[in-house]
């Protein structure tokens, strides 16, 4: 089959930096094109101009063949061109199917006809697979619903190019298999599908061809069946990438922290935590596995204060700290790198030095005669530690806001890590990251338990589990039900533990939804 | 991928100058319905307000109070929280500080002065305290409870004032202070008082605590992301009300000034509207106290400059009232005014 389209020697501008330089891609009709590449790299600019969102500096783009001119998504639209974005667009007070018919309504009398469109959406969701009630509303539905009422959208207006960007960074494991799916049947029936991703499995897992992008830049495409993890890796970031984090066996010394018999209560009051008891000893990594929401975070947010525990005890080297607040539970040595960074773990609106002191605001020397700040002091620890941990760009004046995602979590690791905790805490240390941050985070986190610190990883990816914990707890429902050495588990054994299956048991039938997450 | 500062920057008065140009603009068009030239109306405005040392002083004594109002409103607002009871504040802070200056006649100046200004901001920060630990404690909406302490502040002064600390004379007014509890005029025949000194020190204080102590630090934190202060140590709660008691005792520096400054007697209901005038004051001045001074000699200005203009042409001094309206509408809807003015388009 021939290409359906063309992009040819695109190149895009912005103030300082060069997002797309001379970029050349043919996508074939019929198949599935992941576009990876790190963050900032490119891809998505890429897509926006073909969406008509941004115009190319120069460059053209072509659609069977044919020369186009996409001034905006409209022009997008006409031409069978649909795109799904990271944030989706959507009217929560309508339903699944007004949304999906908004500004292209079926009309009977001058009057929408409700029914055809809940029909027609019906038919459209039937036919490829997308498990969706048109009538619910969309404030009632799955972030992984809204995503299929996106793609609804598309198809509704007849789109041939389907663009779907980053659409699985919001979804669960088992949602994505869904995904996947979908795509697959939009491929059978012929619908060419650009699937732009930086996570490398993904690409295996789904894709017919790869591009990849590396600073604005085309670095080559692969037919996705001749390559692998390690060139594509590679190929993103530019050299050669440890997909293995490198360390020696853990050495533990005494406990550290032990937690015993604690329940936690959710915000609705019902317990998210169940009797959970867990020793961390001085220089090893504990990893917490498990699928997201069961009781994971109320664990943590006990731990460090943040919420208090029903009943249960925790001891920081033999000493109750359950009935603690968060500035005291600091004080003793715990740092904490929250799951959610934007919510928890930074100040978008202040700049990097005065986020790299939060939490030690309060402390000498950053508080002199014990009120004012110490403006020497904090830009003196911000210097020192944007550039110890390479937070880019090397400003600490700059709004935590105008840095990427991997560097303002680099600049909390730099803020918890420069602390010299006893006891560190990460939640989803690497969540959303590129592959260039998740290496350097890991190697940190290691180095921490290199000079004896006790670690607590929670994480719900289980590459990340596997290679940097000493011991895996699992947790599900709120109870850890197994306890294991590292080299005890795998990810088959996790996955089967992580979904409810028997610990006793030593494999089930039970492991759906264990591939590709 | 874009990099920008959203401190002060040019892009930051745009909003606040393109405002009041608007809301010229638009008073123009009302200027010209009643047969008026617009140009000679502004320029008489213009001149009333800063033409001589006289009317210059006038305006700095119109803009005293808002400074005070202004800026309470503003530092709540730095903390996350509505203060939309500077009203009520000043009110209260106003009768105490009458109160000590009615009260001890033996007391020298240089005591007695202090005291009144002390006890008036004290009694004022304690009385926003009270929306402010119903927020903190109970997740009680400030902007709920501040509105309903000005009533409790309107009709208890009132009562005071009729009542207990009635003066001599007829009218609802307390006698007048004792001379050594005065803020002593400056200027005259102005009414402009050393209050002008107090709010240029507060306007100073309010910086150095906003951005220079740690106490600061803490209030901005909890204001601009309370999840994240929390996670840093930071108690939310304590900050809230603390927030508020600055904002409160700020605030009622205005009933304090107009009291011992410029009536030197607590009259029934004085203020018009200082404390509502304040919200738009720190609006305009985007809750920093070098735009809430810029802001206040602007509704000073405008204020002075209006009386004038009613006196000396055929626009009545409400046409004021409508540029401040307006003013504060192009504000609010700050999205306009970036879309008037030709940008780069977004990364």
């Amino acid at each position: 089959m021939g290409n359906v389209l063309e992009i040819d020697r695109i190149t895009k501008r912005f103030p300082g930096v060069v997002a797309n330089d001379a970029v050349s891609l043919d996508v074939e009709a019929g198949e599935i094109h992941a576009l990876v590449g790190e963050n900032g790299s490119g891809k998505s600019t890429l897509m926006n101009i073909v969406y008509g969102l941004y115009q190319a500096d120069s460059g053209e783009i072509r659609l069977n063949g044919e020369r186009v001119e996409i001034d905006d998504p409209r022009d997008a639209i006409n031409l069978g061109l649909g795109m799904v974005f990271q944030h989706f667009m959507l009217v929560d007070t309508l339903t699944v199917a007004e949304n999906v018919i908004l500004r292209a309504e079926p009309q009977k009398f001058r009057f929408v006809d409700y029914r055809k469109a809940e029909q027609e959406v019906a038919r459209l969701a039937d036919a490829y697979g997308l498990r969706i009630d048109p009538r619910a509303k969309v404030a009632d539905i799955s972030v992984g619903q809204e995503q299929r009422v996106e793609i609804l959208k598309a198809l509704y207006r007849r789109a041939k190019v389907l663009i779907l960007d980053e659409p699985t960074a919001v979804l669960t494991p088992q949602e994505t298999e869904e995904l996947f799916q979908v795509m697959r049947n939009l491929r059978e029936q012929g619908t060419t599908i650009v699937f732009i991703t930086h996570k490398i499995k993904e690409v295996l897992a789904i894709s017919d061809r790869v591009s990849v992008l590396r600073r604005g830049k085309l670095v080559g495409t692969r037919s996705t069946a001749e390559t692998g993890h390690k060139e594509l890796a590679e190929m993103m970031v530019g050299r050669e990438v440890l997909l293995r984090v490198e360390k020696e066996p853990a050495k533990p010394g005494a406990p550290v922290a032990e937690i015993s018999g604690l329940y936690v209560d959710d915000q609705r009051g019902t317990a998210a935590v169940k009797d959970v008891s867990l020793k961390i000893r001085q220089g090893e990594v504990v990893g917490i596995a498990g699928v997201e929401g069961n009781g994971q975070q109320e664990l943590v947010e006990a731990i460090t204060g943040l919420t208090t525990a029903r009943t249960g005890k925790v001891l920081l080297h033999g000493e109750p700290i359950q009935h603690l607040g968060p500035m005291r539970i600091k004080r003793k040595g715990i740092s904490y790198i929250p799951e959610d960074r934007h919510k928890r773990g930074l100040i978008l609106d202040y700049n990097v030095a005065d986020n790299l002191i939060l939490g030690l605001h309060t402390q000498p020397p950053f508080v002199e005669h014990r009120l004012f700040r110490s403006e020497r002091h904090i830009a003196e620890h911000a210097r020192k530690l944007v550039e110890e941990y390479d937070i880019r760009p090397p400003n600490p004046e700059l709004l935590m806001y105008t840095l990427s995602g991997g560097n303002q979590q680099k600049a909390i690791v730099a803020r918890e890590f420069s602390r010299r905790p006893e006891f560190l805490i990460c939640s989803q240390p690497t969540r959303g990251l590129d592959i260039g941050a998740i290496e350097f985070i890991h190697r940190e986190i290691i180095r921490q338990r290199d000079r004896g610190t006790a670690i607590l990883l929670v994480s719900a990816e289980l590459d990340e589990i596997l290679s940097l914990s000493d011991t895996i707890a699992v947790m599900y429902d709120g109870k850890i039900v197994a306890v294991l050495p590292a080299q005890e588990a795998d990810e088959r054994r996790l996955g089967y533990l992580m979904l409810g299956g028997d610990p006793h048991l030593p494999e089930g039938d039970a492991e759906r939804g264990v591939t590709a997450t | 991928m874009e990099l920008q500062q959203r401190s002060l920057t040019s892009r930051n008065l745009l909003v606040p100058i393109g405002s009041v140009v608007l809301a010229l603009l638009v008073g123009s068009i009302f200027i010209l319905v009643v047969g008026e030239n617009p140009l000679y109306a502004y320029r008489v405005l213009l001149v009333e307000s800063f033409g001589s040392i006289n009317n210059i002083a006038g305006t700095l004594q119109r803009s005293t109070p808002l400074i005070f109002t202004g800026l309470g409103v503003a530092f709540a607002f730095r903390c996350g929280l509505f203060n939309i009871g500077a009203e009520g504040q000043l009110y209260v802070g106003g009768m105490v500080a009458a109160i000590i200056g009615v009260s001890f006649g033996n007391l020298p100046g240089l005591i007695h002065l202090p005291i009144a200004v002390f006890a008036g901001m004290l009694a004022g920060g304690l009385w926003a305290a009270i929306p402010g630990i119903l927020k903190a404690k109970l997740g009680v909406h400030e902007v709920i409870n501040t509105i309903m302490m000005n009533f409790v502040a309107y009709y208890l002064t009132d009562f005071l004032v009729t009542g207990p600390f009635h003066g001599g004379r007829w009218a609802p007014e307390t006698d007048r202070v004792f001379p050594t509890a005065v803020l002593e005029r400056i200027l005259p025949p102005s009414r402009l008082n050393t209050g002008i000194f107090l709010a240029i020190v507060a306007l100073v204080v309010v910086y150095i605590v906003l951005w220079k102590t740690k106490t600061g630090y803490e209030i901005r934190a909890v204001g601009l992301n309370p999840s994240a202060a929390e996670y840093g140590g930071i108690s939310v709660a304590r900050n809230m009300v603390l927030a508020m008691v600055i904002s409160g005792a700020v605030a009622s520096l205005a009933g304090v000034e107009q009291v011992l400054g410029v009536h030197g007697r607590f009259i029934q209901r004085f203020s018009p509207d200082l404390g509502f005038i304040g919200i738009a004051v720190a609006l305009l001045g985007k809750n920093h106290p070098v735009g809430v001074f810029f802001a206040a000699v602007l509704f000073g200005a405008l204020r002075t400059g209006g009386a004038a203009m009613d006196r000396l042409t055929d626009v009545p001094r409400e046409l004021v009232v409508i540029i401040q309206a307006m003013i504060i509408m192009f504000v609010a809807a700050d999205e306009l005014i970036r879309r008037l003015v030709p940008r780069r388009r977004k990364a």
